[in-house]
């Protein structure tokens, strides 16, 4: 059942929360049960910064079948202000060519896709250009 | 004091002329632009719709009130284009801004007039004591249907406002609703597209329901239209506004800075809201702001605001809406617009 797994999802996709390790500071995002640095099991939640950079990055012309009336679109490695990574789909480029490593970029809520026609609406973080 | 601690808004980036859509049905756009006084309307994209608009203007709302999300004990978004026919927005919005568990959440409906329902019922929640803050939101992503008036106006865009009684902006003085039943614009279940009563949705529904709230509310305050620095009113279009404005007493002046109706649209719920955000990101302590809404059924929401010395602490915490109506913006044409409204019959 999708509906389980995205509700068990919604506080990273929903507010970026990470899990930071209590004993050695590692910070897990997505959150983890056990800290891959000292394996300790004890997490506590803390929410990322929706600021970054483009790492790397790439422009989707032929989509999977739920995105195929989307293309093209840009799918970027982002890297956090909190020095963290995560992949995201870059919403609202016009011109692709124009798109550059290094540009700063934030992350915003949007609707990241729908299961079928009659089941629920999925959302989480996309970024943008600062 | 009780009023507002905290307000932002959102529209999106995308745009489609007047111009664009007279051309497609083969009308005369000036006579449009001219009548409606109606330039082009913003368009959500495809990941955008009533949820993500309220997500993001709460946060504009929340940068400039500095309080924790925590401490919010009600949620409340008016919309005509909830995502879901069953399933509360508000549970979404609340758990992608850190609101809750421990908060009320409700969806309200009335057709424009759901975002003002909004804010009131979250400004009395406060004033009752029942809680340290409340959020009242109005955004829509609102249809017309193809070729008929309401294309050119039914656009996508929201404000949030958080009530409180500490470090507020603009104080309220002064509320009053004014509802009959008046059937001038309705959608039946299961129905893509709203109906509309033509003429009936002028002087029987929008001049009597808004001069109705309006007139009580001068009466009840013992000020009259000069007393404002600002006025703003549902905006369906750009002539209704200045028409009633004018019925009112009200200046051109006066209605000039919420008046941004011809470079946005009708934003249904985000309508009169939005033009409140509008006036608020230029406001000067002491202005004296007049506002009524309007929900066709139908109904009107008026409230009288005033600006305190925050305000100018708040202004540049979060983008105006200025921002968001002048910069950035993507034009599309017709094809791309059904697209993205998903007008458009495709392969299940
Ligand atoms: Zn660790």
């Amino acid at each position: 059942m999708i509906t389980a797994r995205y509700h068990r999802e919604v506080p990273q996709r929903y507010r970026l929360e990470a899990g930071k390790c209590t004993k050695c500071g590692y910070v897990a995002f997505p959150p983890r049960l056990v800290c891959p640095k000292c394996n300790t099991k004890k997490f506590k939640p803390i929410v990322l910064k929706d600021e970054g950079k483009i790492i790397t990055y790439t422009v989707i012309r032929v989509g999977p079948d739920k995105f195929s009336k989307e293309t093209p679109y840009a799918i970027g490695i982002i890297e956090l202000n909190d020095k963290l990574r995560l992949t995201a789909q870059i919403a609202g480029v016009v011109d692709f060519d124009k798109l550059k490593i290094g540009q700063k970029v934030k992350l915003v809520f949007r609707k990241i896709q729908d299961d079928g026609k009659a089941g629920i609406h999925m959302y989480g973080y996309k970024a943008v250009l600062a | 004091m009780i009023g507002i601690v905290g307000f932002g808004a959102y529209l999106p980036r995308y745009r489609i002329k007047a111009e664009t859509i007279a051309k497609q049905w083969g009308m005369d756009a000036n006579a449009i632009i001219r009548g409606l006084q109606l330039n082009e309307k913003t368009v959500p994209g495809q990941d955008e719709d009533t949820i993500t608009i309220s997500v993001a203007a709460a946060k504009n709302a929340l940068l400039r009130a500095q309080i924790d999300p925590q401490d919010i004990g009600a949620l409340y978004i008016g919309s005509e284009s909830h995502p879901y026919a069953v399933k509360p927005s508000g549970t979404i919005v609340i758990d992608a801004l850190g609101v809750g568990p421990h908060v009320h959440v409700a969806s309200y409906e009335f057709a424009c007039k759901a975002g003002s329902e909004a804010m009131y019922v979250a400004y009395s929640l406060v004033k009752a004591g029942e809680m340290k803050y409340a959020m009242g939101i109005g955004a829509d992503t609102s249809q017309g249907a193809p070729g008929d008036a309401l294309e050119y106006s039914a656009s996508a865009g929201g404000a949030a406002f958080i009530m409180g009684s500490e470090k507020v902006v603009a104080e309220i003085l002064f509320t009053h609703s004014y509802t009959s039943d008046t059937p001038d614009f309705w959608r039946r279940e299961g129905e893509d597209y709203p109906r509309h009563g033509g003429r009936f949705t002028g002087d029987p529904a929008y001049f009597k329901h808004v001069m109705g709230a309006a007139n009580a509310l001068l009466e009840k305050s013992k000020m009259k239209p000069s007393d404002f620095k600002y006025a703003v009113f549902h905006m369906p279009n750009g002539k209704f506004p200045q028409e009633v404005g004018k019925r009112l007493g009200f200046t051109k002046e006066q209605l000039e800075v919420g008046w941004i109706v011809p470079w946005m649209g009708n934003t249904y719920s985000g309508s009169s809201p939005t033009g409140l955000a509008a006036i608020l990101d230029v406001a000067k302590p002491d202005d004296m702001i007049f506002m009524v809404s309007f929900g066709s059924g139908a109904g009107s929401d008026g409230f009288i605001f005033k600006v305190t010395k925050e305000i100018t602490k708040v202004q540049n915490r979060a983008p105006k809406l200025k921002d968001y109506l002048d910069k950035d913006k993507i034009y599309l044409d017709y094809g791309e617009y059904a697209k993205f409204r998903k007008k458009i019959k495709l392969n299940e």
